[in-house]
């Protein structure tokens, strides 16, 4: 089987390329669990941070930290600068028009939270009518069903067919006159599947209604360009592409960010407060109340440098052979399913195997060193459309290798041995 | 953390072969118990003759770990009186919640194999629900649910 597989999937010749010299700035992955080399494969949950990266928050609060927007003095300006840089970093990453349009949230959960209450809680009006994919991460549920119960409003949800990709036909039923905002996952976390959100962007706008993008699954892997998709908001998080927690964006269009109420109240976010008037301040400020993670932000932003370093296509590039070389082993494994065979994927492998319950696969590989995610992925909907209570998932970054994918294979056998 | 030492051949047996698998005609209790968490789900039924278990049965959709401490459970508790059963479900809650000092006199038995999953914070649930289930069954609690107590930290 091995061979055949060989056979089939040529290595890849990428000559910048070098996944062990990339390794060796991983310090974690150099761990071992139960004796075992980790083999981390729940990327898709979080990323590992590269020395660049852990180096650049040492740095941080090692010389230059003091809080941002406020003194006069030498460090306080110095912070400003950096957490300022931290911005610019990823509107260039994203292609934004201006820095203005990124906005620091504590992540993808609470930039979706910030837009419903920010655009929706103002504008949504009751009977009003949001569509959502089945594909959704519960974060880009919950929120708009918390609003839709206050408000009055209905959600519509667009199917999936077997292989988990939208239905674009069924999508474009959906619109009414009623329609009035749409949020997609660009990228399912559950399935990888890999959204054709440009033109479901490019049909919502011919119906007016404003476009998020839950981006926390894509900006890891894909290039983002929020201009030419012309998306009306895009979030995801550092976390999952090499950053510090506890930080995420939002990208909003200028025009949007300026018609929206705050979300939060606080310091930061005021040009004067008196107990008669509060005047809020300009874009991105009237959405940064508080002071942030300051470091969190400037690691965010050396996370976007190191990427960038390696290549966005050259991460893509070796993240698909994975996924090639993964499933072309998977699908030969009698008992294994895989679920979420869209044509279009990032490299994650959700898959159950037959009579045996997610939670000992996970428990089990994890004996052999391997680290894959079980459960419903914070996406119960999905799960419910395949008629699974849950899977185990195994999602690549740049960093794994194809020796790892054969480790998992392995487990995956031995798990089949100790329980069937 | 070892969880090697959770998959013992006694539980890939009882995994494998459950005992007192199936539906309890003329059932005297009977509860339904779920993990919304995974979806497990374990129907238990039981037969009392005034105080005494005189037939348990148990089926559902679970983990090999659920499946076979339920199994272990029913072997444990049948025939037995129902303040005996009740001890039990108290020394392998505290066991699984790393609660428990097992070198002092207990009644657990075999049911010690379970006491890995201390280690497994994420798997505790799994072994807990057939007693939890078993526990609402004995006190006619129709359904019940690890979520509608902190099973975790262990506060029962």
């Amino acid at each position: 089987m091995m061979k055949l597989v060989d056979a089939v999937l040529e290595p890849h010749a990428l000559p910048t390329f070098n996944v062990e010299r990339i390794r060796a700035d991983f310090p974690i992955l150099n761990l071992r669990v139960d004796g075992k080399p980790l083999v981390y494969l729940d990327s898709a949950a979080s990323s590992q941070m590269p020395q660049q990266v852990i180096d650049r928050l040492v740095h941080y609060q090692t010389a230059q930290h003091a809080n941002i927007n406020r003194a006069v003095y030498y460090l306080s300006e110095v912070a400003t600068m950096e957490y300022e840089k931290a911005r610019s970093k990823l509107q260039h990453f994203i292609h934004a028009r201006e820095d203005r349009e990124v906005i620091f949230t504590s992540g993808t959960t609470d930039a979706i939270n910030l837009v419903m209450h920010g655009y929706g809680r103002k504008f949504l009006k009751p009977g009003d009518e949001i569509i959502l994919t089945t594909l959704e991460h519960h974060s880009n549920i919950v929120p708009w069903q918390m609003l839709a119960e206050e408000k009055g409003l209905k959600i519509r949800v667009i199917p999936i067919n077997d292989a988990g990709e939208l239905l674009i036909d069924e999508y474009e039923k959906l619109f009414n006159a009623r329609t009035k905002f749409v949020g997609l996952i660009h990228v399912s976390n559950a399935l990888g599947t890999v959204n054709p959100i440009k033109q479901m962007i490019n049909f919502a706008h011919k119906h007016g209604a404003p476009v998020l993008i839950d981006g926390a699954q894509a900006a890891p892997h894909i290039k983002i360009d929020v201009q030419d998709l012309d998306c009306d908001f895009y979030t995801f998080s550092a976390h999952k592409l090499c950053g510090p927690t506890g930080i995420g964006m939002l990208y909003g269009k200028a025009a949007l960010l300026e018609s929206m109420q705050p979300f939060k109240g606080g310091g930061d976010m005021i040009t004067s407060v008196t107990f008669e008037k509060t005047i809020y301040n300009t874009i991105p400020h009237k959405f940064e109340a508080g002071t942030p993670p300051i470091a969190a932000a400037i690691g965010f932003g050396a996370a976007i440098d190191y990427l960038l370093s390696i290549g966005m296509d050259q991460i893509a590039a070796h993240e698909t052979d994975l996924l090639n070389y993964a499933t072309a082993q998977l699908i030969n494994i009698p008992g294994v399913r895989i679920i979420g065979t869209a044509s279009s994927k990032t490299a994650v492998l959700s898959f159950s195997i037959e009579g045996i319950h997610p939670h000992d696969i996970g428990t089990l590989l994890n004996q052999e060193g391997v680290a894959v995610r079980t459960g419903h992925h914070c996406a119960q909907p999905v799960m419910q459309r395949f008629k699974v209570p849950a899977t185990s998932r195994a999602s690549f970054a740049f960093y794994n290798t194809r020796a790892e994918v054969d480790t998992l294979v392995a487990g995956i056998r031995t798990v089949q041995k100790v329980l069937l | 953390m070892h969880s090697k030492s959770l998959y013992q051949e006694v539980i890939l047996d009882h995994n494998r072969k459950p005992r007192n698998y199936g539906a309890l005609d003329q059932a005297s209790h009977h509860a339904v118990g779920h993990n919304p968490l995974c979806g497990d789900r374990l129907d238990i039924a039981l037969k009392l003759d005034g105080e005494q278990i005189n037939h348990i049965a148990f089926q559902g959709e679970s983990c090999a770990i659920c499946k076979a401490s339920a199994s272990m459970m029913t072997t444990a508790v049948k025939g037995k009186l129902r303040v005996d059963a009740e001890t039990l479900i108290d020394e392998f809650r505290e066991m699984a919640t790393g609660k428990l000092n097992l070198d002092q006199p207990h009644h657990l038995g075999r049911l010690t194999v379970f006491s890995g999953i201390q280690d497994l914070p994420t798997r505790v649930k799994c072994a807990i629900l057939p007693w939890h289930t078993l526990h609402a069954a004995l006190n006619s609690v129709s359904s019940t649910s690890t979520e509608t107590e902190d099973i975790s930290t262990g506060h029962l």
